[in-house]
């Protein structure tokens, strides 16, 4: 009676898949995404439960992994204008919001700003009292043209008081607008935080679309289940969460996708790379969850403070074109790309690709003709083409010791079952539709990120505080208590200050209750 | 001879100063808004050699104090080193003085310019770190006897404070982070002020001009797709700096931080790649690299400037934003002679942060 079913919504294709309680996966398709994304989505789980032949109340749980939300941004469509609250003034003043935003976007985005007095110090004591004055003299004269606004205070990972004292007048006498608190979007860096805030305050009338079009999609087929959105780190919102917090959906892609053949290969840590016609991906599972770039993430153009996975790419996929010069043989970076089955000589074209080198070194088998290009040529073609992998998957790795290595996407097919440094290559099954299960596996997790003066305490006294903290966060998103496991610990002591302050940084995350796993 | 640095030069200046500040300094980002700012209002700075300074007149350095970490949360009103400068200038009855970086790497090298584009004076091409460091007796002004007081400190209410005087600089020091933790943790100061006679002696002379020419060279390669470490090492033999080296290169495969007296000590243990493969090499920082260790021998030490690279782009990772798994490159860029006397290697060389032996200079590996 409890299946799970996983969505994703690509450029492309819908995907969905059903798992059983145990995650088995008992259908799956794809369907190629139309205009209306209702329908695509009605007619992708349409088709997964014929396939399973499982009535629509089997469905205990929906999880949607969409990239509504990132396109939005990217395309700089369907933003609504965002009335900005900035607290912590006259600090502050000299970087006013959207400052550094791409022209095209911050047009959209810009309606009415204020800075206004408020905000805490690093440790917690207010800086002034909040100008709330000036806040309702501004919302009075623009919340009638708004919809939505970001509040952002200074410090306000230390101490929210300032920001929810907003949210809370917002309630009270402008219900209409939907509010963005920027200590629940993003961490300590005033700035970064605030593009956050201020970009998830834009897409609340997008997101509500998608949220609309999942809810009907699946009323139209009969699944009542209770539902949720996929997010960046590969975890998971409830609904009336998803609707605030909208931005945390902007990377669920990759991240879903890496989770999703971590979990059809059965491995928690393994070096995975997903090999397309013109290039290739490598990235890094560890304890299940993708590996996270160090670097502050741009999205569409604007500085923010997302953590996104780690990935490397690699000019190299099935359609890159071989070429010999006098000295040396290369493979890509250029590529044929789609045209890859008119032009490749084992589809009968003249141009050289990996693919070619590949049949022609029988380590796959595809296409139906043989390539023309010699064994000599072929050979140390190949050979520059693994050499160019095996040193991406080098790089990725955290130690010389072999690895397993998850070879999935198109062009996975060309890979030997043998690489330097990886122990075993492993090729799952339904791999073409690991986004979707990696959003339908997803757990709930909880976050803490933020400064704590370490006077007067110890070290462990903070870091199980925080930890405490970051599982009471997870279990209010609907975490199972005692399945909860620590996925990150991180501390990063303030430089330049002599008052032992740091900044702690934890995730946990375990799965949803109630989940009869 | 004297130029002049405008808006267009800034984005070069800001990755220049970022490797300068040999992991610590902080990200330029802010500082660069706030001298573009004022450089967009009031038009370019005129940037001052040292030699054309007349002895008399009056040079106030000018900078940022506090955690990078407090600057970034809570941004500047941007009227602080004003303030700073000014008061200063108050203070002595002075009115016309030039405006000189203490410090050329991180934010640092941009707060001098946001004071001399809003008081349309020149900004004079020195400073007294020649990178960054983390103390505010860490300058030749000092090594060179020079008085650090009277200084000011200014916070975003306006508030300001005047050290009139302090028996030495590192009293300075002392009391000034002490005020800088009660003003909320970042604060703009103004200290050594003195007259061009004692910078001639004492500043480190071209340093702001070698930021941007690093900078430049950075910018430059990665149009013409040239590699952008090879740019670097090529663009840090100026103004008495030696050829700059990429001691190795590799993956990040630890990282691990204490705090030890408010400082952001730890190592991290890079894994070589490529030619370097099978070996490890290990920096110890505090804010800032110290040294480089590889087997039992230190290959470079302070104050050489160390600075770990993104191998890929060429632009500075800083010791806050080191993290496993990294691709980076390590450079080594020799100091001048002026920050290698006896008298500054005291202050600065390795026993200045605790270790118990003498400065050896970089002989490449």
């Amino acid at each position: 009676m409890k299946y799970r079913l996983g969505i994703d919504v690509g450029g492309t294709n819908t995907d969905a898949v059903i798992l059983t309680p145990d995650d088995m996966v008992v259908a799956k398709t794809k369907t190629p995404v139309t205009r209306d994304v209702v329908s695509s989505i009605r007619d992708a789980v349409r088709a997964v439960l014929k396939d399973s032949e499982l009535p629509a109340d089997a469905i205990s749980h929906a999880m949607l992994g969409t990239t509504q939300v990132t396109n939005a941004i990217i395309e700089r469509q369907r933003l609504n204008p965002v009335g900005m609250i900035r607290i912590g003034a006259p600090a502050t003043l000299a970087v006013p919001p959207l400052t550094g935003w791409p022209a095209s976007l911050k047009e959209m985005v810009q309606r009415a700003s204020i800075m206004v007095r408020g905000g805490h110090e690093f440790d917690g004591r207010p800086m002034a009292p909040l100008g709330l004055n000036d806040i309702r003299r501004f919302l009075d004269e623009n919340a009638h043209t708004l919809s939505s606004i970001a509040v952002t205070a200074v410090f306000s990972p230390v101490n929210a008081e300032h920001e929810l004292a907003v949210r809370d007048l917002i309630g009270d006498e402008y219900p209409h607008l939907t509010v963005s608190l920027s200590h629940e979007i993003g961490s300590v860096g005033l700035l970064e935080r605030e593009n956050a805030t201020v970009l998830n305050a834009a897409v609340a009338e997008v997101a509500s679309m998608a949220a609309n079009a999942f809810e009907d999609a699946l009323r139209e087929v009969g699944v009542e289940a209770a539902l949720f959105f996929a997010q960046n780190d590969g975890t998971l919102m409830a609904m009336d969460y998803a609707l605030r917090y909208p931005i945390l959906t902007v990377a669920c892609g990759p991240t879903n996708s890496m989770r999703g053949a971590a979990f059809l290969s059965r491995l928690d840590d393994a070096v995975i790379i997903d090999v397309g016609g013109t290039s290739s991906d490598i990235g890094m599972i560890r304890g299940g969850f993708p590996r996270q770039s160090s670097l502050a993430v741009e999205v569409g153009g604007v500085r923010t403070n997302f953590r996104m996975p780690d990935l490397i790419a690699l000019g190299l996929g099935g359609g890159s074109r071989v070429r010999e010069s006098e000295e040396r043989v290369t493979v890509g970076p250029d590529s044929v790309g789609y045209r890859i089955i008119e032009e490749a000589q084992v589809f009968g074209g003249d141009v050289l690709t990996f693919t070619d080198v590949a049949v022609g070194q029988k380590k796959a088998h595809i296409g139906h003709r043989n390539p023309t290009v010699s064994q000599d040529l072929s050979e140390r073609a190949y050979r520059e083409a693994l050499r160019i992998i095996e040193e991406g998957i080098d790089r990725m790795k955290t130690s010389a010791e072999p690895v397993p290595l998850i070879a999935v996407g198109g062009g996975s097919a060309l890979l030997p079952d043998r690489l330097e440094g990886v122990s075993e290559v492993i090729r799952p099954l339904h791999f073409d539709v690991a986004n979707a299960i990696g959003a339908a596996i997803a757990q709930v997790s909880g976050r803490v990120d933020r400064i704590y003066a370490m006077t007067g305490r110890s070290r462990d006294q903070v870091i199980q505080d925080a930890i405490a903290t970051a599982q009471a966060d997870a279990v209010r998103a609907g975490a199972d208590r005692n399945t909860l496991e620590i996925i990150e610990v991180e501390e990063i002591p303030l430089a330049y200050l002599p008052s032992n302050a740091s900044r702690v940084r934890i995730t946990v995350a375990g799965q949803l209750a109630g989940d009869p796993l | 001879m004297s130029w002049q640095i405008g808006i267009e030069d800034l984005d070069a200046l800001a990755i220049g100063a970022a490797i300068l500040g040999t992991g610590g300094g902080g990200d330029p980002y802010i500082g660069r808004v706030m001298a573009e700012t004022a450089i967009r209002e009031n038009g370019s700075v005129t940037v001052y050699n040292v030699d054309d300074l007349d002895d008399d007149r009056w040079v106030i350095p000018i900078a940022g104090m506090g955690a990078p970490t407090v600057l970034f949360e809570k941004v500047p009103r941007g009227t602080e080193p004003v303030a700073a400068f000014r008061r200063l200038e108050d203070h002595l009855g002075v009115q016309d003085a030039f405006p000189c970086p203490i410090e050329a790497g991180g934010i640092n090298s941009m707060v001098p310019l946001q004071v001399a584009a809003l008081l349309k004076r020149p900004v004079v091409d020195a400073d007294g770190m020649g990178r960054a460091f983390p103390a505010l007796y860490m300058q030749t002004f000092h090594i060179f006897g020079i008085q650090g007081t009277p200084a000011c400190i200014a916070s975003e209410f306006d508030d300001f404070v005047i050290l009139d005087h302090l028996h030495d600089n590192y009293a300075l020091e002392w009391i000034a982070r002490g005020i800088t933790i009660r003003m909320g943790g970042h604060t703009f100061l103004s200290q050594f002020p003195m007259r061009g006679h004692d910078v001639k002696r004492s500043a480190i002379r071209g340093t702001l001009s070698l930021g941007l020419r690093i900078g430049k060279a950075v910018l430059l390669a990665e149009k013409n797709h040239r590699d952008p470490l090879e740019a670097v090492c090529e663009a840090t033999h100026y103004a008495g700096y030696g050829r700059g080296q990429i001691v190795f290169s590799g993956k990040i495969v630890e990282v691990s931080r204490r705090t030890a007296d408010g400082f952001a000590r730890g190592k991290v243990r890079i894994q070589g790649l490529n030619a370097d493969r099978d070996q490890s090499f290990e920096i110890e920082f505090q804010n800032e690299n110290l040294l480089i260790r590889h087997e039992e021998r230190i290959l470079a030490m302070v104050p050489d400037l160390i600075t770990v690279l993104d191998s890929h782009t060429g632009l500075a990772v800083t010791t806050e934003r080191l993290r496993y798994g990294q691709r980076v490159a390590v450079l080594v860029i020799p100091a001048p002679a002026i920050m290698k006397s006896p008298e500054a290697l005291q202050v600065w060389g390795p026993r200045g942060f605790d270790y118990d032996f003498d400065y050896e200079k970089y002989f490449g590996r």
